[in-house]
């Protein structure tokens, strides 16, 4: 038994390298996506508007043919790719997290209001959260897009209102935890409003549970806006998106797999990278696995 | 017991209902049919004469009530503007499609992710346990619509082993189902073996094993289907996430089923039809966690009982 038990020690110490080491490929991945968000004028090689029908559909540059200039390759329009992804990176990111900034605030609002008065607002709020889960996601959103029109506000604004449920349900749960605890019947005593209980007092315990659920969301985010795009609901071309050019690239798969190839892979790469980091921010935050 | 189902009965029925006015007032905001279903030339009389027939001009609030009357009633959801027929006979005509679809990647989860799950869980830290892990990772950030591509790619344009389109045979199933799977493989998984996990370290596992019974036989009728009741309950979840992504799955392989004919109803407005989807869906989803939640009930008498 003994054996058993030093061996689980040495696993634990392996998960923890491994996780660690997950973590820095995330937040590698992350780095050097903002990095690119932020700094995409000086570092593209193109111009991601720039069109040249001499140049257009020329593979990656180490395949036959491939022009070294144009490391990706160019689109149907002979668009540099590597540039247009590294464009891409922006829509991404500012869809991303405006639209998580928007799902926490009627989310988060919605869950500590449920948990902490409970009752009827408690059932009314839970009532709206269960019609939310019911509709699905991708009809709601293509309504709301269809009814707003597609503009980057208005993809932002869909996303928004299809994904705070989540929020909520982490919210109320931590609430309610919290709630019967002295901090909070001291406050109360004290005779301090609801709202600054709540703002003051609650939400500051909950927030680093937010925050993690908050990274899982902006890679959730960026997946649908490109599933929307994708689907020629959302961003509109000649705006570089990863989904738009997704889409483009669909039909051109025969001969010219690079240009669907490419642009998923941009957005998996970008998702996961944030998905790793969250994971990491998850471990890091957590008091027990800390200790372990 | 039956007062409980009868609440949740109720509370379904009140989610639906909800979901066909938002529905309804997000349709009526987006189309106007009088301009869909008029040639363009008309002009604004005969515009507001069409309306009046339609009974179009009338408040929104009493348009929806007439709407429910007749689908409480007659089970109508009014007429394709498009094909000109009712819109159920179009719903009844692409359901199977998609019922198809969305089963065969609910048989093919459990195909993978239960006993990979199991392995994980007995083998813990091993080779399978760790490939599970890291699966869930990429699962998580894997679009659908685009492994969807690439395994068009892969298997239908490279390999030629499969059709890359269409409806049929067995054949055109399996990419799509694969695709549609994927997406919940990596929750089903680590789901069986967390819920392993738990089990394996009961007493009753130790009494079992104790007792000299073969291993497989602790591992399956002791330790899984214990493991299995939470699977259930999420089953009943992810029927839903099936019907919504196969919408993705749909657009993607060209699949005759509700999905696409959601998105091409959306861009057209054809809205009679999506109303009908979206109702249809979410009826689905309701009704599946109801089904889910009193299927658990019946295998554990603790949540029956208790």
């Amino acid at each position: 038994m003994e054996d058993s038990g030093e061996r689980s020690v040495l696993f634990l110490v392996l998960r923890k390298m491994w996780h660690l080491r997950m973590g820095v490929l995330g937040a590698s991945i992350l780095c050097i996506l903002v990095s690119t968000a932020l700094f995409t004028p000086y570092l593209a090689p193109h111009d991601p508007y720039r069109q040249n029908i001499v140049k257009r559909l020329l593979p990656p540059a180490w395949m036959e043919k491939g022009d070294s200039r144009h490391i990706l390759g160019t689109d149907h329009l002979g668009r540099d790719l590597l540039s247009r992804i590294m464009h891409g990176s922006r829509i991404s990111l500012i869809v991303g997290v405006s639209s998580v900034v928007l799902q926490i605030f009627l989310g988060v609002t919605m869950g500590l209001l449920a948990g902490y008065y409970g009752g009827k607002t408690d059932s009314v709020i839970s009532f709206v959260v269960n019609v939310k889960m019911a509709f699905p996601f991708i009809l709601l959103a293509i309504s709301l897009v269809a009814v707003l029109g597609p503009s980057l506000q208005n993809i932002v604004i869909a996303l928004g209102l299809t994904g705070w449920p989540v929020f909520t349900r982490v919210t109320r749960i931590e609430t309610m935890k919290l709630r019967e605890r002295e901090f909070v019947l001291a406050a109360k005593s004290l005779g301090f409003a609801a709202a600054r209980i709540l703002v003051r007092h609650i939400l500051p315990n909950i927030l680093p549970s937010i925050l993690v659920l908050a990274t899982v969301e902006v890679a959730r985010a960026i997946i649908r806006e490109s599933l929307l795009s994708f689907l020629g609901l959302g961003i509109q071309p000649p705006t570089p998106s990863w989904g738009t050019m997704l889409a483009e690239g669909r039909d051109y798969l025969l001969m010219q797999w690079w240009l669907a190839t490419f642009s998923g892979m941009a957005i998996f790469m970008a998702a996961l990278g944030i998905n790793l980091s969250g994971d990491a921010l998850r471990d890091l935050m957590d008091p027990y696995l800390r200790k372990s | 017991m039956k007062t409980y189902i009868l609440k949740r009965f109720v509370e379904a029925v009140g989610v639906c209902l909800a979901i066909s006015m938002i529905s309804f007032f997000l349709l009526f905001l987006n189309a106007d049919p009088a301009l869909l279903l008029l040639p363009p030339e008309v002009d604004t009389s005969d515009i507001a004469l069409f309306k009046k027939q339609m009974g179009l001009d009338r408040p929104v609030v009493v348009q929806y009530v007439d709407f429910l009357g007749r689908v409480v009633l007659h089970g109508d959801f009014g007429n394709s503007f498009v094909a000109s027929v009712p819109a159920v006979q179009l719903i009844r005509e692409r359901f199977p499609a998609t019922l198809m679809l969305a089963l065969a990647a609910l048989i093919l989860t459990n195909l993978v992710a239960v006993p990979v799950g199991i392995i994980a869980a007995i083998r813990r830290y091993s080779f399978t346990d760790n490939i599970a892990t890291f699966s869930v990772l990429v699962g998580q950030a894997m679009p659908i619509y685009w492994l969807g591509i690439m395994l068009i790619v892969i298997f239908g344009v490279w390999l030629k082993w499969l059709p890359v389109s269409g409806y049929g045979t067995w054949a055109h199933l399996v990419l799509p189902a694969a695709t549609l799977s994927s997406w919940i493989i990596p929750v089903n998984m680590r789901l069986v073996r967390s819920g392993m996990l738990d089990v394996l370290t009961q007493d009753y596992i130790r009494t079992a094993r104790a007792k000299g019974l073969i291993e497989a036989r602790v591992l399956w009728k002791h330790a899984f289907k214990n493991a299995a009741i939470p699977l259930v309950t999420v089953m009943g979840m992810q029927f839903g996430l099936l019907l919504g992504g196969a919408v993705v799955t749909e657009t993607v392989f060209s699949w005759p089923g509700l999905g696409r004919l959601a998105i091409e109803s959306i861009r057209i407005g054809d809205y009679p039809v999506v109303q009908a989807i979206v109702v249809t869906f979410a009826a689905c989803v309701v009704f599946g966690n109801l089904l889910a939640d009193i299927v658990a009930a019946m295998i554990d008498p603790r949540i029956r009982l208790g």
